[in-house]
């Protein structure tokens, strides 16, 4: 549907939808909805022209995208809920596992559709805090020092957030055991016991620390960022990067600690709900996704400072911004995501049991 | 209101202690100040504060257009059903006696009581994927959550008791002795109801039209919970603003806050004018 194409009343365009439902697949004018976490705005309001010009010179058909934004897991429950999303392109892939769960709409093997896990991007968690840092915060320790306030998002409902405490808690297990290797092994599983019954310790004094929670990192970054409140924000690289080169340059500073984790922002298609849009819309659906491995999309994924899976389309001056991190995967400390969803964010998980609002 | 001018007089006459009348009317005015009018200046000055070209251009956006289209569409349909609904209540339980009459007025003011992000739950449980009759809609193409009727029916709920509220003491004061004497003559109910009843209660009417519209142009909790936000469809003002705060587009939220704001003044202009008239009316009634 093009902007002048389209009915003047909202009401008329959901009609006009159904009708599209039920009648034979038109190829011409395609509309999409991708519904995605809170950061990607920026990048998917580029990207998503980028692509329609693409599309349309390859296949002469005309794609509208709209977006929807807000926490993952908050995104992941409209989704449950009916929000008729074509394709996702959420924070971690728990969520959308969960929406093939609860609603069948898309396969179990979804993750091995694209390649690498399906995520065209990665990122990871730093610290983001006030110029010259005067808390002198260098590493996860420093955050449950007394008279420290940490802003993170909340973990029921955002991605980033959860992305934020796994990353907390792979630090106190890498320093207690040295090696992680030692998780999978039973010889260490004394070891292993209380290096988690540390690691519980700190993240229950971690979020002492934390005034607030937010529903999504966006909230989060704002609450830091706009309204000056906190010492230290735990943040996607990527929002970091955003505050300090383009909201307010000099006023905020990045620390990098000493070891984070390997975030990967999965996307794929929700068949069941874009198959009704007929073939053209499908395709239009997989193209989409395809495309942000292209060498244009990660370019651009870079230059709104997610790490591109192919390194070498990005531009070298983007790719010096990004620091070195030593970067953990979920895999290797929590046995994946499922797991890792289950033992700490799930009702009555570990941190329902840690996190005692003030 | 006679006693309360010779209060007033009392007050003037020297010898009259001054002081307690300066201290309250300054109180007021500051907090009206302080809580009212500078927030609404901070909003106006925020929109402004890149230039008049760059509020025009976050006005002028398609997505700003879009959202002042639903929130229009929204009000055009919530409007004149809870005006219609209101009259027929309040027309019920001012003018008859009959059980559940009491359960009925408190029904009518729930949404009052209730927070708006319960009466937009509701909906997502009764109309959502997994909800009662969600699926259903959903299979007729006429999906009802994340989309506009979803919108409608939240905002409905919600604005529901202006009306009815504004309406039911006023035709409670005012008695049914005039209707029983025009249906004594001879007149049909419609005729009585257009030639008695309206012209009696039409600023009432109005009053409650117009607070009725102001909530459903400016409801945020209840739509955001059945909205699903997607930009130019389902994202009404409000939400709106929410999402460029969001995107660091400060001035163009506030030049968008602003249309609201004003909206709220103009509310607020019409309101005044409306209890104006309403007072004249009165005065010519007893004169």
């Amino acid at each position: 549907m093009s902007f002048f194409r389209k009915p003047l009343l909202a009401f008329s365009a959901s009609v006009l939808l159904a009708a599209s439902v039920a009648g034979p697949a038109q190829a011409e004018d395609i509309s999409l909805l991708n519904v995605s976490y809170d950061p990607t705005r920026e990048f998917y309001q580029e990207y998503n022209k980028e692509f329609a010009d693409w599309y349309k010179a390859e296949s002469g058909d005309s794609v509208t995208i709209e977006q929807s934004h807000g926490g993952a897991g908050k995104q992941a429950r409209s989704v449950i809920d009916g929000l008729p999303a074509d394709v996702v392109t959420l924070a971690l892939a728990y969520d959308i596992s969960a929406i093939g769960e609860r609603t069948g709409k898309l396969p179990a093997d979804w993750q091995t559709r694209l390649p690498n896990n399906s995520a065209p991007y990665s990122s990871t968690i730093v610290f983001l805090v006030r110029k010259g840092n005067p808390k002198n915060i260098q590493d996860w320790d420093d955050l449950t020092k007394p008279g420290v306030e940490v802003i993170t998002p909340n973990p029921k409902t955002s991605g980033g957030a959860r992305w934020n405490y796994l990353a907390a808690w792979s630090y106190v297990l890498k320093k207690e055991l040295g090696d992680l290797s030692k998780l999978d092994n039973p010889e260490f599983a004394d070891e292993v016991k209380a290096a988690e019954q540390k690691a519980t310790e700190y993240v229950t004094k971690l979020y002492k620390n934390v005034p607030i929670l937010d529903s999504g990192a966006r909230g989060s970054t704002t609450t830091f960022v706009k309204h000056g409140l906190g010492d230290v924000l735990l943040a996607w690289e990527n929002e970091a990067l955003l505050a300090v080169n383009k909201l307010s340059q000099g006023e905020f500073d990045i620390v990098v600690p000493s070891i984070s984790i390997l975030a990967e922002p999965p996307v794929t298609v929700v068949n069941g709900n874009v198959e009704k849009k007929g073939e053209g819309a499908v395709e239009a659906a997989e193209a989409y996704l395809e495309y942000l491995y292209s060498p244009v999309a990660q370019q651009l994924a870079a230059k709104h400072y997610y790490r591109p899976v192919f390194e070498h389309f990005a531009d070298k001056e983007d790719l010096k911004r990004f620091p070195n991190v030593t970067r953990v995967t979920v895999q290797d400390v929590f046995g994946g995501w499922q797991n890792a969803q289950k033992t700490h964010f799930n009702d009555g998980g570990v941190f329902d049991a840690i996190y005692l609002p003030q | 209101m006679h006693t309360q001018t010779l209060a007033l007089d009392r007050l003037d006459q020297p010898g009259a202690r001054q002081w307690p009348r300066y201290v309250l009317t300054g109180l007021a005015i500051f907090i009206i100040g302080l809580f009212l009018l500078l927030p609404l200046a901070a909003v106006l000055i925020e929109a402004f504060s890149e230039g008049w070209d760059l509020y025009v251009q976050a006005i002028n956006d398609r997505y700003t257009w879009e959202a002042i289209k639903l929130t229009l569409l929204v009000a055009a349909v919530v409007v004149p059903l809870n005006t219609v609904f209101g009259i027929a209540a309040a027309w019920m339980i001012a003018r008859f006696q009959f059980t559940g009459r009491g359960a009925l007025t408190t029904l009518i003011d729930l949404p009052f009581s209730i927070s708006p992000v319960i009466a937009g739950l509701i909906f997502v449980l009764v109309f959502g994927a997994h909800g009662w009759f969600g699926s259903w809609f959903a299979e007729q193409g006429f999906p009802i959550i994340f989309a506009v009727p979803g919108i409608i029916l939240a905002t409905l709920f919600v604005t529901v008791p202006f009306v009815a509220r504004e309406l039911i003491p006023l035709m409670q004061e005012q008695g049914s002795e005039e209707e029983e004497a025009a249906i004594a003559l001879g007149a049909g109910s419609w005729t009585m109801f257009r030639k008695i009843t309206l012209p009696k209660i039409k600023w009432g009417l109005l009053y409650g039209i117009i607070l009725c519209n102001a909530r459903a142009m400016g409801e945020f909790g209840a739509v955001s919970v059945v909205s699903g936000h997607i930009r130019g469809q389902t994202n009404t003002l409000p939400l709106h603003v929410e999402i460029l705060y969001n995107e660091y587009n400060f001035t163009a939220a506030f030049a968008v806050a602003s249309l609201l704001a004003g909206l709220a003044i103009l509310t607020l202009v019409l309101k005044s004018l409306v209890e104006w008239q309403q007072a004249r009316s009165l005065e010519r009634a007893t004169q």
